[in-house]
């Protein structure tokens, strides 16, 4: 329909696609089970025994989703499945290949663990599954705006309350018979869906009631008060639960959501202003907090007799060099504790398949991102195009606050990196954000339905007697 | 297991990572052209348009008169050059998202106006409370009026017209 499409690009009847994502899935999955050989070959000479079973479990898995997906969402995108797959994956290898390693894999530290990951992917692809055959429109969200800003903000604050504090930050909830479970993973989805729907009523008021002053637009000072509001929330979060990671995850959400609805940059410059002096304000005060930036500005200082995490890492790093010591042959270990496992699963990556390795990584995630944007731009509903942006954005600022964290170039901040990092929590919760970007995206990519007919035309028709 | 085996293993599996990325480039090249990006030429005819395009739906031609126009056309303006077929569909113009034509125009409205066919299928256009006015023929709009084909409609800077 050109009527449509004047100014936009639009998806001209994509083929479907299905296809594609298939052979990239067989492609996902063949790539951490050769990673396997490769460690098993590396430490003991041997194909590693479980290889087959992990093989398995993780292609019946990316099956599954595929025969899903081809049924029920026909039109999405046909990277997105396979980029998640495979990060998956690479991160079940990665943990197990930290696994062969004793001194961090004591039953003090919790054991191996790669095998409750694989339990943790399923049940998130589980997940993945329900969301795709259940939610058949993600518009039906829209009618949960307000519902979705009180669960995620019961979400947000349960630790507080019934939360229990571990390694500072105090994020984990313990369920009876399930282990611990990080309500905040799950909150940056349903704070999506709020921002996404309050933004799309409340754009226009926001964009352009304003004065603009030396270039920049200034907001009404009414029109401040949600970004206050969550900017008081997101320093309540650096706070009681001392947990850096989803306050600057909440914020910069939010941030980059009012961004895009309105396209005024001067919320941007408020965002930032706000988060640095919010963060200026927590590092001073806050013990734990400080102490982060205080191994940010001195890595390399002694703590407790012996080198920091950070420093840990940033050996792995450097002795990664270009293209790695190998799969299985490197020293990140060293970094100690189940750190290895979860925050600084990335120095890893770095040591053992380099720099060259680390940037395939980090690609991965950006082409998963662009997906999501792509998503976002053909999206013909508003509130589909800000929820889009809204995962998406997610995804990237949390692969950038725990890959600059764990390089140094900001303070730590004890985020998983999506998918690779250890944690039950984090695999599930950004199962359901693929699952919900998938839906976004086949809405957005299915070819419009033919006009009906319109009864005057009947009415007006030409009859031959 | 010797030097050289690890070696090739170490560079084989980062050979095998960058080609899945090479590769998921690929895919994403391949949707570019499954998209379409309307031609703001002015001189584009309905014949010319890109390959991949769906088929065109049967318009909903029963209410049109003959001589009725086919199609809107932005003559000035940043948009100029770009054209919308009329097929008994509403059409609105502003600086909202969501209208059919996003006026890129400092001088339009979020939404400024709307064109539709009345029950005799004669276009009409509507000014939609807009700050600065539509304007046909000098004269601003106050109600609804029906057009002509070749009459132009300014709205800021830009400057429609229905053609046959």
């Amino acid at each position: 329909m050109s009527s449509t499409s004047t100014t936009t690009v639009s998806t001209g009847g994509l083929p479907s696609r299905r296809n594609t994502e298939l052979a990239m899935l067989v492609f996902a999955v063949v790539i951490p089970i050769l990673a396997y050989a490769n460690v098993g070959l590396a430490k003991d000479e041997t194909i590693p025994a479980g290889m087959l079973g992990y093989g398995l479990g993780l292609g019946l898995m990316a099956g599954a989703a595929h025969l899903v997906v081809r049924r029920w969402a026909p039109y999405a995108d046909p990277l997105m499945l396979p980029i998640a797959t495979l990060l998956n994956g690479l991160g079940l290898v990665l943990i197990w290949r930290l696994d062969q390693e004793p001194e961090i894999t004591t039953s003090a530290l919790g054991g191996p663990m790669a095998a409750d990951q694989l339990i943790w992917s399923t049940v998130g692809v589980a997940l993945f599954l329900a969301v795709l055959i259940f939610l058949k429109d993600h518009r039906i969200l829209q009618r949960y705006t307000y519902i979705s800003m009180v669960v995620a903000l019961i979400l947000l604050a349960s630790p507080i309350f019934i939360g229990e504090s571990v390694n500072g930050a105090r994020i984990w909830v313990q369920i009876p018979g399930v282990g611990s479970l990080q309500p905040g993973e799950f909150a940056k989805i349903v704070i999506a869906v709020f921002f996404a729907g309050y933004l799309m009523v409340k754009r226009d008021a926001l964009a352009l009631a304003s004065r603009r002053v030396m270039g920049v637009y200034l907001p009404r000072g009414r029109d401040l008060g949600p970004i206050l509001v969550i900017w008081a929330i997101s320093l309540m979060i650096l706070i009681f639960e001392t947990d850096l990671g989803t306050s600057l995850l909440f914020f910069g959400i939010f941030v980059v959501m009012l961004y895009v609805a309105t396209e005024r940059t001067s919320w941007i410059i408020f965002g930032l202003l706000l988060s640095a002096s919010g963060a200026v304000f927590v590092a001073s005060t806050n013990a734990h907090v400080g102490q982060r930036v205080d191994n940010w500005l001195n890595p390399l200082a002694l703590e407790n007799d012996g080198v920091t995490e950070t420093a840990q890492s940033m050996y792995a790093f450097g002795s990664g060099g270009l293209f790695g010591s190998g799969l299985g042959q490197g020293y990140s270990r060293l970094i100690g504790g189940i750190a290895a496992k979860s925050d600084y699963i990335l120095a890893t990556v770095g040591e053992e398949l380099g720099l060259a390795g680390l940037m395939a990584v980090i690609l991965l995630y950006a082409l998963l991102i662009e997906r999501g944007m792509r998503t976002a731009l053909a999206a013909r509903d508003p509130f589909g195009k800000l929820l889009a942006v809204g995962l998406s954005g997610i995804f990237a600022i949390q692969v950038f606050v725990v890959a600059g964290g764990v390089t140094g170039l900001i303070p730590l901040t004890g985020m998983t990196m999506p998918f690779l990092a250890q944690g039950g929590s984090s695999v599930i919760a950004n199962w359901a954000l693929i699952a919900l970007l998938l839906r976004i995206s086949d809405t957005a990519r299915r070819p419009a339905p033919a006009p009906a007919p319109s009864p005057d035309a009947e009415q007006t028709q030409v009859v031959r007697v | 297991m010797s030097e050289l085996t690890l070696t090739v293993m170490r560079l084989g599996f980062l050979a095998v990572l960058w080609l899945f990325v090479i590769v998921a480039v690929q895919v994403i090249r391949s949707d570019l052209f499954g998209t379409r990006v309307t031609q703001r030429a002015a001189a584009r005819r309905p014949d010319q348009a890109p390959q991949q395009r769906r088929p065109q739906q049967p318009a909903p031609r029963g209410r049109q008169r003959r001589g009725a126009p086919t199609k809107l056309v932005i003559t000035e303006g940043s948009l100029a050059g770009t054209t919308v077929a009329l097929q008994g569909q509403t059409i609105t113009l502003g600086r909202a998202h969501d209208s059919t034509i996003v006026l890129d125009d400092d001088y339009a409205s979020g939404r400024h106006a709307r064109i539709y066919p009345d029950r005799d299928g004669q276009w009409i256009v509507e000014d939609l409370g807009s700050t600065n006015g539509t304007y046909v023929d000098r004269g601003r709009l106050t109600t609804p009026v029906p057009i002509a084909p070749g009459t132009p409609i300014r709205i800021g800077k830009t400057v429609i017209e229905l053609r046959k």
